[in-house]
């Protein structure tokens, strides 16, 4: 068959791919949400639990989206599709991506024409970051049996666990937000752009909070991640245009 | 009569877990192959080499530490989930961890389980949609979602989003969250080499040094 990076076929496999992978999301919940019922987890808090998390996804998913319309000029629009609705997160599938490209003497930017190009790209993608998808099926069980344990022996130190878990996450990107302020030394204020947008995020979820309390207003509770996350976007474009912030691509 | 062992709940998430995560994984592994066949062609194997070498044990290392530390965070349904429909750190797991915390669950507790695998599911299906939408639209859209305007929003998504959830989190852990933000910030600003393409290596550090703190601090009665 003759090759082009937007073959009808290809999206044909590419969207068989992902209904399966859909079809096991909705098997999940399916299945989540009727034990929440068997177990009294009221049906109040799965509404909710729906809710906001599907509100709450609506802008990282169109920043994925993003990536995949930056992908799609050298790889085509159905690849991009498979990478970034499967397992891939829009930072690695671009190096991947570009790794693959340069190995083989393309430019970032240059559309492949060829197929034999086209599936090294696709091999390397698909490889470089196959281990989760080829352990988890099997250490998941071991390691969450494990934790639990941890759990069932001590339930203080448990939630202490648990809590500090979260904690070293979030630490490890508050770090990240400021890996650039150094610049402020040499004048340059654009390094403080990140951290600008940290910070009416994290007041828009304080004022949230304490409306929230204050005024009863218990939808707010549960949108205040979404909406601190939106108005920090938001404020990052006057913030990048003032701080001259520029994105490096 | 048929004599089967009532497995629990999750037994059962872990049984069929495994099922779906080998189908599927199987099915991602034959895509290349299959591509392969159809259009008759066979990978450069100098670039493919090269390729693999550039990528493959940087994100096999960082892969394998993440499967330990986001086990625990997302649960099982939850790992299931996160692990074939990607973006965990900027996405599934911020997702995961505001659902719990606002439902006033424990990720350890059954509880905790259901609802990070109902937010991490309802998450996975709302970014197959908007992606599946955004593909039929490319076209159209393409001019939108490259503005330059709009370009400063997307790029610093992460900022926005671990704003937010840092309020919430640090609130209510204030001396426990002291120790991991300061050395942190200390590894960030004067470490050039970290960055937004590597803050996913740190991610474990940071979690692995939190408990050891943790525990330390518990010990002493201090928690």
């Amino acid at each position: 068959m003759e090759f082009n990076v937007n073959s009808p076929i290809l999206f044909i496999m590419v969207g068989i791919l992902i209904a399966i992978v859909l079809a096991q999301s909705i098997y999940f919940l399916v299945k989540a949400v009727k034990r929440a019922k068997e177990i009294g987890i009221s049906s109040e808090t799965v509404k909710k639990t729906i809710s906001s998390s599907a509100v709450f996804t609506i802008a990282p998913a169109i920043a994925v989206l993003v990536g995949v319309v930056a992908l799609s000029k050298s790889l085509g629009v159905a690849l991009p599709w498979l990478r970034l609705s499967v397992i891939g997160s829009i930072t690695y599938e671009t190096v991947a991506a570009n790794n693959a490209l340069t190995a083989a003497g393309l430019g970032a930017g240059s559309t492949i024409t060829d197929a034999s190009m086209y599936v090294t790209v696709l091999w390397v993608m698909t490889l470089g970051i196959a281990i989760g998808l080829i352990l988890v099926p099997f250490v998941t069980k071991k390691i969450q049996g494990g934790m639990n344990k941890i759990g069932m022996k001590d339930k203080k130190w448990g939630e202490i666990f648990n809590n500090a878990m979260f904690l070293g996450m979030i630490s490890a990107f508050l770090g990240y937000v400021f890996c650039d302020v150094s610049t402020v030394f040499s004048g340059d204020l654009s390094g403080l752009t990140p951290v600008c947008v940290m910070l009416v995020s994290a007041v828009i979820m304080a004022v949230c909070g304490l409306l929230a309390t204050k005024l009863k207003i218990r939808w707010l509770t549960d949108y205040a991640l979404p909406l601190s996350l939106v108005g920090g976007m938001a404020a990052a474009i006057p913030l990048a245009e003032i701080l001259g912030y520029e994105v490096i691509k | 009569m048929e004599n089967k062992k009532q497995l629990t709940y999750l037994e059962s998430v872990h049984r069929d877990g495994k099922i779906w995560g080998i189908i599927i994984c199987f099915l991602i592994l034959l895509f290349p192959l299959a591509v392969s066949f159809i259009f008759g062609a066979v990978p450069q194997w100098k670039p493919l080499a090269q390729g693999l070498f550039a990528t493959l044990p940087m994100y096999w290392a960082v892969g394998l530490v993440e499967i330990f530390t986001y086990v625990p965070m997302l649960g099982a349904g939850g790992t299931y989930l996160s692990f074939v429909t990607g973006n965990i750190s900027n996405l599934k797991l911020p997702c995961a961890v505001d659902a719990m915390e606002r439902a006033g669950v424990k990720a350890t507790s059954e509880e905790g389980e259901i609802i990070s695998t109902i937010s991490i599911a309802v998450s996975s299906i709302v970014t197959t949609i908007i992606i599946i939408i955004g593909v039929i639209l490319i076209v159209p859209l393409t001019p939108i979602l490259e503005s330059p305007v709009l370009e400063p929003a997307f790029d610093l998504i992460l900022p926005a989003l671990f704003g937010g959830l840092a309020v919430v989190f640090i609130s209510k852990n204030a001396k426990l969250s002291i120790a991991p933000i300061m050395l942190m910030l200390i590894l960030f600003i004067f470490v050039p080499a970290l960055n937004k393409g590597t803050v996913g290596i740190m991610v474990p550090v940071g979690v692995l040094f939190t408990v050891a703190v943790a525990r330390i601090m518990y010990k002493k009665g201090k928690l």
